[in-house]
């Protein structure tokens, strides 16, 4: 099997394509056919998927079941996995047959709704795995096109209004990347990401219409960069397409944006960022760590004043994204353990609670805080799976939440204190905003008319929430299940970035952070 | 000698021919009832010469004492041109029959223009690039009017006609400037002449040169004939009009400056990159408030060329390799686009709102499907091959200095995505329907299909864009050296 990874990658595209071609129909028989290939497509990926992972050796810290074919204009079809990528991989695909059957009440267009699904996550998986600049440029940008279409065409009733955001606003991001990857072609003469990895761009200062370039080039391009993933993450300023694109999308659209896809731009800091600008990142590291702190703290506190169940569940998780890019600009063995563990917990968490506000709102088709109250007494088993993933997002020991907001932490701790004092505030921030929307949803009297005869969870819904409560727990218990997994690269990581910012620039970082 | 000579123009003298001998035989014989096999055969012809081109061509040739240069950038450009001609009249067949619009006179005039096409691009002289422009000019002058009963489509062509006059005296004057400071009309005699320094004046023939092939590629600021052109004139004729002139003139465009004025790239570069970007950012401004789907298509052709002219505003081998790659998936593009447009009907009438396409993905989800690869395509979203045409011309605009440019062009397309989105939005975020109930004749929907198929899969590994880089790329090096 020396291309597993492009089966992989391409078993759910293969089922979208039969799915369209030989799928008629729009009866209710012809809908649950539908359901049932892009449920086995999915559950086919992640057992196939299980191999890359039972076959992947933590120790090696280089690009393992490597393929290549020769592509367009120079480039090359190549694909791999390393330690950062390979659980990113996982991610995806053990999330997408829960998303799938999350999914199973919808009636609406059913049909093209799995093949949207179907394609994202091939399109998601090849950004985790592509190992060419414009292969992975390829498969980031392509993923725009079935999400703006999830949000546009089943989403809520702003949806076209933030389906359009969504898209340009990730667009006008991705460009600039790209004239960055043009750049970056014509300097090192190849897009093959290995090479590149240990490719010296050069980082003379120079001066543009009086203002000095401190990094030259690598400030250039890593800001180019920065514009692509920051929006991506979303890092605030330029977060504000997230809450309306989550508010907006339906409930599997809003599980795959928080999960998977914000995952995408963690992982472009740590596999292009990082290794490839170090002198970049060491310029402008501190600007990105205070940007992370003001996210925690700042969203944090809009999240407290927000109505709308998702939206809050969205600022929410900007903040926690801000805790990644802190961990990842650390640049320490903690940090970004501490991130990489962060995204991966965040997936499980912050999917289960858009997946929770799926299950009242599928009842009760609205979203307003105020609409709920009481639900406990109804619904004891919703009650308690969304205490736990509440718990959870606050960080509560003992679910993966806390491993992740402690390594980022104290990672940054040991660079820079200050920042380290702002983001720790973020912490009891989230326990206030999360319990309080607890509070307001779950607990107290049942008084509202409209909720007196909610169900609670069928039993499909409590088995989409098994593996993640799983997981969730698993990872907090034991969190070497990870660490053992991502520390080897990390660490080649940490050391090839300490080792490449010269001097001046890492004493520049340093005199600025004490 | 002479013999040899029209040896090398045989294509150009066989088409030409067959279409005087038509018209001659359709005017004593059945006329308009001859007007579908007609259209058919000239299709067929087409082919059948593009083939012949493409697979017999070897080197570099020249005729009429090199007034006429037969090369593998010419026979690249005749070959997209040809098959482009070719999809256009097999899909206007059945459209035009229908509203009694087939005169056989159709596929002859277009069968006239693409003889003027072959001959531009393929020119090394002043007079001969005059010559084939014009006859290129003059059919598709008529063509545009074809409707005579129309007030538009009357309009479209009178429009086209002034204006075309009026860039063809700016192209004129720029050539007899030209011929004045250089003492030669020959190609080759122009660039010896422009390799001692530039006079003032030669640089004022160059200008006007430019100015004349700017207004025939329609690029900003000599667009303003191609919205009103596009919307008037029959759906078929625009297609035409987007595809094998486009590629044409393009060509001619490089044609010129490497070929008589390859030693002064940095003189023109300025001037190329200037319309390159206006044309992109006044395609994609301009077209966010059209209603009307072939004004929009106008607006966006001028955007496409905007980003074919940076390529060549790159003024470099690979420079040149990226514009053709660019005009041939801009011509597949448009051929499917056009397709597709022309399915659009509503009780047998054609309908070019683009508000008549709301929720068209419930009645024709093909089809719908189908639009909706071709506008990603057009705003340039991977993986669709528009992408790789502006990865390319990127890539060339880099290599040549011009960041400002390459920067500038991918700000240019996302405010251009807009207006695509908007198409995609209409076909299917919205809740009522306007029934489009039009059908596709299996010549259209081959062509919508198979184009928007290539466009969506071709990029794939192992497919690799059926080799079209390594052609154009041989293509290229004909004319740069």
């Amino acid at each position: 099997m020396d291309n597993l990874l492009s089966i992989t990658t391409f078993i759910p595209a293969v089922a979208a394509a039969i799915l369209a071609l030989f799928l008629r129909g729009d009866d209710a028989a012809a809908q649950l056919n539908a359901k049932r290939v892009a449920l086995f497509a999915t559950i086919a990926t992640f057992v196939v998927s299980l191999f890359i992972l039972a076959g992947f050796d933590p120790t090696d810290t280089g690009f393992q079941f490597v393929e290549e074919k020769p592509w367009l204009s120079g480039l090359q079809y190549k694909m791999g996995v390393d330690g950062i990528s390979v659980l990113f991989v996982m991610l995806t695909t053990f999330l997408m047959p829960l998303v799938i059957w999350s999914a199973w009440d919808v009636n609406r267009r059913v049909k093209e709704y799995m093949i949207a699904f179907l394609l994202l996550e091939t399109l998601m998986l090849g950004v985790f795995m592509a190992l060419d600049l414009v292969l992975f440029y390829l498969f980031f940008e392509a993923g725009l096109i079935p999400m703006f279409l999830i949000i546009g065409i089943w989403g809520g009733k702003d949806r076209i209004y933030a389906s359009f955001k969504f898209f340009l606003y990730t667009f006008l991001g991705s460009v600039l990347m790209l004239v960055a990857m043009v750049s970056m072609f014509a300097q090192a003469g190849t897009t093959d990401i290995p090479t590149l990895l240990t490719f010296q761009f050069p980082h003379d200062s120079f001066s543009v219409l009086g203002f000095t370039v401190v990094g030259g080039v690598q400030t250039l391009l890593w800001l180019a960069f920065f514009a692509s993933f920051a929006v991506k993450m979303p890092m605030w300023p330029v977060h504000t397409w997230l809450p309306d694109a989550h508010v907006q999308a339906p409930t599997a659209g809003s599980v795959v944006l928080a999960a998977i896809l914000l995952k995408m731009g963690g992982y472009g800091f740590l596999r292009f960022s990082l290794p490839m600008f170090p002198v970049g990142s060491a310029v402008m590291g501190d600007l990105v760590l205070w940007m992370s702190a003001i996210a925690i703290v700042y969203t944090s506190l809009v999240a407290l004043v927000q109505e709308d169940m998702k939206k809050l569940i969205a600022y929410s998780s900007v903040a926690h994204m801000g805790y990644v890019t802190m961990g990842i600009f650390a640049v320490n063995q903690q940090g970004i353990d501490g991130a990489i563990f962060q995204m991966l917990s965040h997936g499980f968490i912050s999917g289960a609670l858009f997946l929770c506000v799926g299950v009242i709102y599928d009842r009760m088709h609205t979203r307003d805080i105020d609409a709920y109250g009481g639900l406990v007494n109804r619904m004891p088993a919703y009650a308690l799976i969304f205490m736990f993933f509440t718990m959870a997002n606050v960080g509560l020991p003992g679910t993966s939440g806390f491993i992740g907001e402690f390594l980022t932490l104290m990672g940054i701790f040991q660079v820079n204190t200050w920042v380290a004092a702002v983001a720790t505030s973020g912490v009891i921030l989230s326990a206030a905003y999360a319990l309080w929307l607890y509070r307001r949803v779950v607990m107290g009297e049942l008084i509202k008319e409209s909720l007196k005869s909610i169900t609670d969870m069928t039993r499909r819904e409590k088995m989409i929430f098994a593996p993640l409560v799983v997981m969730t727990l698993l990872l907090g218990v034991y969190p070497a299940l990870v660490t053992d997994i991502i520390g080897p690269s990390v660490g080649a990581l940490v050391q090839h970035y300490h080792a490449s910012v010269p001097a001046e620039f890492s004493a520049v970082v340093a005199a600025a952070s004490h | 000698m002479i013999s040899a000579d029209i040896q090398i123009v045989l294509p150009e003298i066989l088409i030409a021919v067959y279409a005087m001998l038509a018209l001659i035989g359709a005017v004593y014989t059945s006329k308009d009832e001859a007007a579908p096999f007609l259209t058919w055969l000239t299709a067929g012809i087409f082919v059948v010469v593009a083939g012949w081109i493409g697979y017999n061509g070897v080197g570099t040739q020249t005729a009429f004492s090199g007034a006429y240069v037969e090369d593998g950038y010419g026979r690249f450009a005749k070959v997209v041109i040809l098959l482009s001609a070719a999809a256009v009249l097999a899909m206007s067949q059945d459209y035009m029959s229908r509203r009694g619009l087939l005169r056989f006179e159709y596929p002859l005039l277009v069968a006239l223009s693409v003889v003027g096409m072959m001959v531009m691009v393929s020119a090394g002289d002043l007079m001969a690039l005059y010559m084939g422009l014009e006859l290129q000019s003059l059919a598709l002058y008529v063509v545009a009017s074809l409707r005579r009963d129309s007030v538009k489509s009357t309009e479209a062509g009178l429009k086209y006609f002034v204006l075309g006059a009026l860039s063809s005296g700016i192209l004129l004057y720029g050539a007899s400037l030209t011929y004045g400071f250089a003492g030669t009309t020959l190609f080759s005699g122009i660039m010896d002449a422009a390799s001692g320094g530039v006079s003032l004046g030669l640089l004022f023939g160059l200008v006007f040169l430019m100015a004349g092939f700017a207004f025939k590629i329609s690029a900003a600021p000599f667009h303003m004939w191609a919205p009103d052109v596009y919307e008037g004139a029959p759906t078929p004729v625009t297609a035409f009009f987007a595809t094998a002139p486009k590629m044409a003139a393009m060509a001619l465009f490089a044609r010129v400056v490497f070929d008589a004025f390859g030693g002064i790239v940095d003189q023109w570069q300025q001037i190329v990159a200037f319309l390159a970007v206006v044309s992109m950012f006044l395609g994609a401004i301009a077209a966010i408030g059209q209603t009307n789907i072939k004004r929009l298509m106008a607006y966006s052709s001028i955007a496409h060329m905007g980003f074919a002219l940076m390529g060549l505003a790159a003024g470099s081998l690979y420079g040149v390799q990226a514009m053709l790659i660019y005009m041939a998936i801009y011509v597949t593009m448009n051929v499917g686009t056009f397709a597709l447009i022309l399915g659009m009907e509503k009780d047998g009438r054609p309908v070019v709102e683009i508000g008549a396409l709301k929720m068209y993905s419930k009645r024709e989800p093909l089809r719908a499907l189908a639009i909706l690869v071709m506008m990603f395509s057009l705003a340039g979203v991977p993986p669709m091959l528009g992408f790789f045409a502006k990865f390319n011309v990127l890539r060339a605009a880099y290599d040549a200095g011009l960041v400002w440019l390459a920067v500038a062009g991918v700000i240019a397309s996302v405010i251009g995505a807009f207006y695509y989105l908007r198409i995609v939005y209409f076909m299917y975020f919205g809740d009522e329907e306007d029934g489009l109930d039009g059908k596709m004749t299996p010549a259209l929907w081959f062509a919508a299909m198979v184009t928007s198929a290539v466009v969506a899969l071709a990029w794939l590994p192992g497919v690799n864009l059926f080799g079209l880089e390594a052609v154009a790329a041989n293509a290229a090096q004909t004319l740069v050296n």
